[in-house]
């Protein structure tokens, strides 16, 4: 199969409104003969869900947890990019446009980035309208800060919880339309399996969590919105069931999985204690705008930090090196994810570090608090010379801008973040890889689409902060509502999929006995055994570094964990019942087959771009000596992988990426 | 540390369920409550036994999954915490602590600690958004100024994860704290303003068809909610109730 993108043609600021135009329609009463299955209900698929259903669509939205409120867009804290240009600094549509196609170091398809630049108003204006309470300003407006890789502040937020209050409105549009019958909620469901009938996807095969029993749901079209793949890593910022099984089901049946090597690792992440633990916290990019990264300019200052011997309050201000601001002059703390990542875990392989295994860096808010507590006393007519008063109304200030932040931290690390500088060190946050699609957010099998974190279309190689919420609910709200009409206008006389077809049998009887395979198995091992094994591999060898000898290990490791964990896992309890550790052994099978790929599509991509950075392909000279060093001749295309019956057999399609309203350049923060 | 665990264990709804009691050891101060369940879990399985069922995913305070009802306290030990952010240094060395799911009529139990809190979104269903539909065509986010104290306001009734922790420490199992957070919400922004009469009634409506107790004044919600959501929000839901009352149709 070739891949064809389905760009629209004319320029670029034309193309989404004359597609728009030429798009085919659905007429009301047939809407309501046609059903959609959206699979995840955060923000791609919580948006996606209301507004198909406001339209007229019968809907059948599942996700695994308890509500569809819980899933992890709420756990997004610092903002949403919008290209309102309320501050009157320059932005655009074009702006962001460029800052996300530059920021993703050139490796976005331009017109599904044009597209979301466009669409990003009206995101703040629909969720306004539904009632979410954006930060404001003393006048009534709405307020904006600014983001990694970016010199406008067009980031809107609702202090360090925009993901929830987003999330919430969406899942609001949900309730709304849960009311009315026109979404069916199915709770603590998981999609086990996408079912084809005729090469087109008409359904899904899901487990009800609690019962255990297996469901079959038909369907017109089937949304793929389950998020990224993250937890591959075993830590990462990702909720505990987070997990890439509808995405990998859905590769596994025929749709190409396009730049899973494609990584994001924030650099801005609570450092990992212990072996116990479970998961990593992110302390948001935000942080950036007002806290200063620095690590001790000489070793042995590192030493006696690391030794309990110093504190970084006693170090004066010539002893510590403000890497990023010396760096990247330009861009300082705010330069994009992956730069700042980089930089941290250069300054700790060089003996740098500042926690207990030499695995952190500081970010400090002590200039930030005075800076902003001199501004308060002189607008409230204090003595802005008092230093304790300064530095009072400092801290209120800081407060009101990331107080749950400051106390997420205070809680974990049990350090006050007003009086002594926070530790953070670089995890696995998000994946830019994902689902390939089309213009349309078509997966390479009709009638089966993708939006949001699981996709792979609109950040490249690196995405910029403050834009996966921007992505999911311009995916949600403003793109699938047309597109999926295209091509459901060939359906309205279908009429309903029964679920008797031999295609659902099938597919049913594969998961019974997948699943039965694991509570029979017996083994000695528990899932999270695998689990922690896998992450090692993957952080160690396919992470913030990678060479070509580390990922050809890692995927004969990979395998070797794969091999044992399906001869060896054991599973407790019963088919029929709530199980989680049947839903965590089902889910980690999947995981186990995905990261192989991960680590061939990375092993394959022979540069170094955005996220991924191949040791090998680095600027040996010049001003940039040290950067990361991308090879557009050679690899400015997009890698989908086509399943064949064996990942090591994945057959690797290219999408060649023109740049037609962007000179291709190197990515300067400097 | 080591510690005693006395766990809240039931097979199904069904089922009566007891109290068992398991001994953890080796747990570390940094760990949180809920990694320390791990450690528990992973011992059960590899000694043969089922695992015990809690719910948790984002594991940071935001998501509202996790529940739990530890030493008679949502949550557990201090204040604005989920159970994934209570750290076992809050502990001491050879504790007993003691387990349990949340207990209301209206969040029965699916197994062990997990609970169906189904009721909550129902009670949204009825009436918790702006009827509002997707169009790229509202108006400007600027053209309605919003004061930055309701504004401000708004937002920290917004902040309620819907975890049910108010419920379960109510004597009652009240949803009040619940239903008023999201009705202040929108009460207190103009555009949620235009159904608030509406919306009130009918989300309190349901809040007594699932089968959530009274309200009595005692407070313990506020004390326990993880995101601190005020009592205030109560006393403007029923501001909101009584005005609705009289003046609706």
């Amino acid at each position: 199969m070739s891949l064809d993108a389905k760009i629209p043609a004319g320029p670029i600021d034309k193309k989404w409104t004359n597609h728009k135009n030429n798009i085919k329609l659905v007429n009301p009463a047939n809407k309501r003969s046609i059903d959609i299955i959206v699979v995840g209900t955060g923000l791609a698929g919580g948006s996606a869900a209301a507004s198909l259903a406001e339209m007229g669509y019968n809907v059948k939205a599942f996700c695994f947890q308890d509500s569809p409120r819980r899933a992890h867009s709420i756990a997004a804290q610092g903002g949403i990019n919008a290209a309102k240009n309320y501050q009157n600094d320059g932005d655009s549509t074009y702006r962001l446009f460029y800052d996300t196609v530059k920021g993703g170091d050139y490796r976005s398809r331009e017109a599904n980035v044009y597209r979301l630049a466009e669409v990003s108003a009206s995101i703040i204006d629909q969720c306004v309208a539904q009632g979410v309470p954006f930060a404001r300003e003393y006048g009534g407006m709405l307020d904006n800060r600014s983001f990694g890789g970016v010199q406008v502040s067009r980031t809107f937020y609702a202090k360090g919880q925009t993901g929830q209050q987003l999330l919430l409105g969406a899942y609001s549009a949900m309730s709304r339309q849960i009311g009315k019958g026109k979404i069916t909620m199915y709770n603590r469901h998981e999609m086990m399996d996408l079912v084809k009938v005729d090469g087109k996807a008409r359904g899904i095969i899901a487990r009800n969590l609690i019962t255990g029993e297996i469901e079959r749901h038909s369907a017109h079209a089937v949304v793929i919105a389950s998020g990224g793949y993250g937890n591959v890593f075993f830590l990462s910022t990702n909720a505990m069931g987070s997990n890439t099984s509808a995405a990998w089901k859905v590769h596994k049946k025929g749709a190409y999985f396009a730049n899973p090597c494609y990584t994001q690792i924030h650099p801005t992440c609570i450092p990992v204690s212990g072996d116990h633990q479970s998961k990593l916290t992110l302390m948001s990019e935000s942080l950036r705008n007002d806290g200063r990264i620095w690590v001790p300019k000489k070793k042995e200052d590192a030493e006696a930090i690391r030794a309990g011997k110093l504190k970084p309050t006693q170090l004066a201000e010539e002893d510590r090196d403000y890497y990023l601001e010396r760096r990247y002059p330009a861009f300082g703390n705010l330069v994009p994810r992956d730069v700042a990542s980089r930089a941290a875990k250069e300054r700790c392989d060089a003996g740098f570090g500042v926690n207990a295994t030499g695995e952190a860096v500081y970010l400090d808010f002590a200039s930030a608090i005075q800076r902003y507590g001199k501004e308060q006393a002189l607008v409230h007519g204090h003595d802005s010379n008092d230093k304790a008063l300064v530095t009072k109304l400092g801290k209120e200030v800081i407060k009101s801008k990331y107080g749950n932040l400051f106390q997420m931290y205070e809680k974990i690390v049990d350090q006050n973040p007003y009086e002594t500088p926070m530790m953070i060190y670089p995890a696995v946050h998000y994946t830019m890889g994902g689902i390939w699609v089309d213009y349309n957010l078509m997966t390479t099998i009709p009638g089966c689409y993708a939006a949001g974190e699981a996709n792979f279309s609109d950040h490249g190689a690196n995405r910029l902060g403050a834009s996966a919420l921007m992505q999911g609910l311009a995916d949600g709200y403003f793109v699938l509502p047309y597109t999926i009409g295209d091509y459901l206008a060939d359906d309205i006389r279908t009429g309903e999929i029964s679920t008797d077809l031999p295609e659902f049998e099938a597919a049913e009887k594969e998961v019974k006995d997948r699943l039965a395979f694991f509570i029979n198995n017996k083994g000695t091992k528990s899932v999270d055994y695998f689990h922690k094994r896998l992450g090692k591999v993957m952080w160690n060898k396919v992470g913030m570094a990678r060479n070509a000898k580390g990922l050809s290990e890692a995927i004969v490791e990979i395998r070797e964990i794969r091999d044992e964990f399906w001869k060896d896992v054991r599973v407790p309890g019963e088919l029929n019942e709530f199980n989680q550790e049947l839903e965590k052994a089902s889910r980690l099978a999947d995981f186990l087959e995905l990261g192989e790929l991960f680590a061939m599509d990375a092993l394959q991509r022979n540069e170094s771009c955005g996220g991924h950075f191949r040791e090998e392909s680095v600027e040996t000279s010049g001003e940039q000596e040290g950067e990361a060093k991308r090879d557009d001749a050679n690899f400015a295309f997009v890698a989908a992988w086509e399943y064949t019956g064996n990942i090591a057999e994945s057959k690797m399609h290219k999408e060649e990426l023109k740049f037609e309203n962007i000179e291709l350049k190197q990515r300067s923060y400097k | 540390m080591n510690l005693t665990l006395k766990i809240w264990r039931q097979k199904n709804k069904q089922d009566k369920g007891r109290m068992e009691t398991y001994p953890v050891s080796n747990i570390s101060g940094d760990m949180s409550f809920l990694e320390m369940l791990d450690v528990l879990n992973e011992q059960l399985i590899n000694d043969g036994k089922e695992p015990v069922a809690f719910d948790h995913d984002c594991r940071e305070g935001i998501c509202g999954m996790c529940s739990l009802f530890i030493n008679g306290e949502a949550h557990g030990p201090g204040r604005e915490i989920t159970t994934c952010q209570l750290h076992m240094r809050s502990f001491k060395d050879g504790d007993t602590i003691h387990i349990e799911p949340w207990r209301a009529a209206a969040f029965p139990v699916v197994k062990d600690l997990v609970t169906d809190r189904s009721a909550l979104d129902r009670i949204m269903n009825a009436g918790g958004f702006v009827s509002v539909n997707t169009s790229g065509n509202t108006i400007d986010a600027n053209t309605i100024p919003v004061p930055k104290a309701d504004a401000d306001k708004a937002f920290d009734a917004a902040t309620c994860i819907g975890c049910g922790a108010c419920v379960a420490t109510c004597k009652n199992a009240s949803a009040m704290l619940f239903t008023s957070a999201k009705v202040s919400q929108l009460a207190l922004l103009p555009q949620g303003k235009v159904e608030a009469h509406d919306r009130v009634l009918n989300m309190v409506h349901q809040m007594d068809l699932e089968g959530f107790g009274n309200c009595t004044n005692t407070g313990a919600c506020e004390v326990e909610c993880p995101k601190g959501i005020s009592l205030e929000n109560i006393a403007r839901m029923n501001r909101e109730y009584l005005s609705a009352s009289v003046t609706g149709e």
